[in-house]
């Protein structure tokens, strides 16, 4: 194929915000603005007095889409995301540059868009068909099927307004997965459901693009975007700053994303410090074996947390620790310097503190780790609950067996212990 | 209309149903935009489950279900043959009975009179949509209209018995019927897409428009005769295009008097009206996902 199926080039999306955002707002304004108007040059699809409130959401974004391909758009909320699957789908237009597209777009950007509470589920299927670019005719074609995927065959003539809203969800997603365009665009709608139906979504977008199609996958679930997309784009204040093969820009992004820079990180000034008056956190730190800061540590070596914190006044029952967390979000642990019996406390007075805790090897297995700090007064208060994280990534290498390969990812799991196995 | 700058070109077709590859540019457009008509006939079945959509909610949503349609013109007739016939004494201005009369202009007003009332809020009210899915927005205005189409075929059932009790006879006027009634449509989708287009930018238009309808309908000949209205100046009240409509309606069902220097300007008016709606919600179209 000669020709991409989706080309953007060097797009960008402007929007005015704050009173701008709302063009004129009233009538009255738009004759006063009206009156000034030939005093003040007027350039098309702009808002007078809107330049300072003026923002982009797009700057100068530009890749291609080949037929087929699978691609993952990442990015924090509000790097532009939306956006560029709204210009993609024609929702909105481009400020300035070019998009040329080769198939029919099908866009998901929410699921059961146009659905009426007081229709009932088989006229909201045709409605909502009908939205997402169906012919009756297709509709026709797919509605035995449709109300089979989402379980509603009892309750396809009750309003919609009458049902659960896993079966409202199910419903409308059921509708949505069988449109049959050769360019489907998905807005983060796994980000709504139970498990369940999370899998069944993650499910057909594999079938689809199987099925040779090709998809943009917004998401925050990292997982899916490393299965099923082959490729990723990673979007930061609305440019795109990385692009490339999934697993590598999601990795790249979590890494960013732990909220550390990297695995050391020191609080100069205590005002902006987490803590309070009590105690002022004042350095967080993930060091190797060498006692230097490991960003990329190795699960066959040590890796000790060290926390530096200045302490007004003791307290009997302060708690002084922290969590691991994936980059997802799963929370492993939380530890605190006095978890063991009391007479093996590390001794903590009052100034500055500098206390460690080592992760023996062999525990973790390869992937993106947050250390939180956690600082709290037992049953009392929590002092530090929040803020404050370093990340460090994690490569498997303490594998002793020939069969256990350690570069590979292919050992599933959080964790990664050697374990003893005997034989009765 | 010159100076057009695309926002999409496109060299073979899209939209529901089809599947063959095509080449689509999504560009900044510029200035005034034309009608993509073919694009909206490939939207039409879209067009039709709005309509339908809007139709179906409203029965549904209240206890006469249809009868509302009838109800409406059938009491403000009601009405009106006691206050402006009897006690004003128009009912001795009109060639044929006060109520038949009064209850013609009634369907016609009160389906332009909905229609652009509705459609001036259909955008905004579309806003779900708009901000999520792509079809030529065009048709949300339009399916307005077209649920005030239904609601006028069902209030019209009501002009059979009501021909016969008064006695009319048909002429071959009542082939001016579809003339009329595609002119109303025309200006009823041209005064409604331009008030949904002004309303998702400057949203006190929604406050401003039934005030305005109300007044619009006693300058419209609706509950007197135009033949009224007298002078130098006459023309000037058949700008106002529901005048002529109205007046064309009511020689085609009842046989009165057809003026058509009156009915050309009001048809010439609607489409005027049309083309200028229209264009100016093209225009506006592309800001509606970003303001609304």
């Amino acid at each position: 194929m000669s020709h991409p199926a989706i080309r953007v080039q060097n797009v960008s999306k402007q929007y005015q915000i704050g009173t701008g955002g709302q063009s004129y707002g009233t009538f009255r304004e738009a004759i006063v603005e009206a009156a000034k108007a030939p005093f003040r040059r007027m350039k098309a699809g702009e808002v007078p007095g809107g330049r300072e409130n003026s923002f982009w959401a797009l700057k100068d974004v530009s890749f291609d889409v080949e037929r087929g391909e699978v691609l993952g758009i990442i990015g924090r909320n509000g790097a532009g995301k939306s956006t560029l699957l709204k210009v993609l789908s024609r929702i909105t237009e481009p400020t300035t540059g070019r998009l040329e597209v080769r198939g029919r777009v099908a866009s998901l950007l929410e699921v059961g868009t146009g659905f009426h509470a007081e229709l009932t589920g088989r006229e909201n299927i045709f409605l909502n068909g009908a939205i997402l670019g169906m012919s009756r005719a297709e509709i026709q074609r797919n509605f035995d099927q449709i109300v089979q995927f989402a379980e509603v065959e009892k309750f396809i003539d009750t309003p919609v307004k009458r049902y659960s809203s896993g079966m409202y969800l199910r419903l409308a997603f059921a509708v949505a997965a069988h449109l049959e365009p050769e360019i489907l665009v998905v807005d983060e709608v796994l980000a709504v459901g139970d498990a369940a139906f999370q899998e069944r979504c993650l499910g057909k977008m594999e079938e689809v693009s199987r099925a040779g199609r090709t998809v943009l996958f917004v998401s925050h679930n990292m997982p899916a975007v490393r299965s099923l997309c082959s490729r990723a784009v990673q979007l930061v204040g609305g440019k795109l700053v990385r692009d490339g093969n999934s697993h590598e820009v999601v990795d790249a992004y979590l890494r960013l994303e732990g909220e550390g820079e990297g695995a050391e990180r020191v609080w100069a000034d205590p005002d902006t410090a987490p803590g309070d008056d009590q105690i002022r956190l004042l350095a967080l730190r993930a060091l190797g074996p060498d006692g230097r800061p490991a960003g990329h540590a190795y699960t066959s070596q040590p890796l000790t947390v060290e926390m530096e914190f200045d302490l007004r006044f003791l307290h009997s029952a302060l708690c002084v620790g922290f969590e691991l967390q994936t980059a997802d979000g799963i929370l492993l642990w939380r530890t605190y310097h006095n978890d063991g019996p009391q007479d093996e406390w590390p001794v903590l007075k009052q100034g500055v503190n500098r206390i460690r805790c080592t992760i023996p090897p062999g525990w973790l297995n390869h992937g993106n780790f947050m250390i939180c700090p956690r600082v709290s007064l037992h049953c009392i208060k929590w002092i530090i609950v929040q803020g404050g994280e370093i990340a460090f990534s994690m490569t498997t290498d303490h594998a002793r067996s020939p069969l256990w390969a350690s570069t590979a990812e292919d050992r599933p799991g959080i964790l990664a212990p050697e374990l003893q196995w005997l034989a009765e | 209309m010159t100076g057009q700058a695309l926002a999409q070109r496109e060299t073979t077709e899209t939209g529901p149903g089809t599947s063959a590859p095509t080449v689509q540019v999504i560009e900044p457009a510029r200035g005034w935009i034309g009608i993509n008509w073919s694009e909206i006939w490939r939207y039409r079945e879209l067009l039709y489950f709005l309509t339908w959509r809007d139709v179906k909610i409203r029965y549904k949503q209240t206890a006469l279900g249809a009868a509302w349609a009838i109800l409406q013109p059938v009491m403000t007739m009601i009405v009106f043959t006691i206050f402006f016939g009897r006690l004003a004494g128009l009912d001795k201005q009109t060639a044929v009975p006060y109520p038949i009369y009064v209850y013609v202009g009634l369907l016609l007003w009160t389906f332009f009179a909905n229609s652009i009332a509705n459609s001036g809020n259909s955008l905004v009210g579309s806003s779900n949509l708009i901000t999520k899915v792509y079809f030529p927005r065009l048709i949300i205005p339009m399916a307005t209209v077209g649920a005030g189409l239904v609601d006028l075929g069902i209030s019209f059932l009501l002009i059979v018995p009501m021909m016969l009790f008064y006695k009319i006879t048909l002429t071959w006027q009542v082939l001016l019927m579809p003339v009329v009634l595609a002119g109303t449509v025309l200006a009823a989708v041209g005064v409604g897409t331009l008030l949904s287009a002004l309303t998702v930018a400057y949203r006190d238009f929604r406050y401003v428009v039934p005030f305005v309808v109300q007044l619009w309908m006693f300058i419209s000949g609706v509950m007197y005769p135009t033949s009224m209205i007298g002078g130098k100046w006459r023309w000037v009240f058949f700008l106002n295009p529901m005048a002529g409509l109205i007046d064309g309606f009511r020689a085609a069902f009842l046989g009165v008097p057809l003026n058509l220097p009156t009915l050309l300007l009001s048809l010439a008016v609607s489409l005027a009206l049309f083309l200028f709606g229209a264009a100016y919600f093209r225009r506006m179209e592309r800001r509606f996902a970003d303001i609304i």
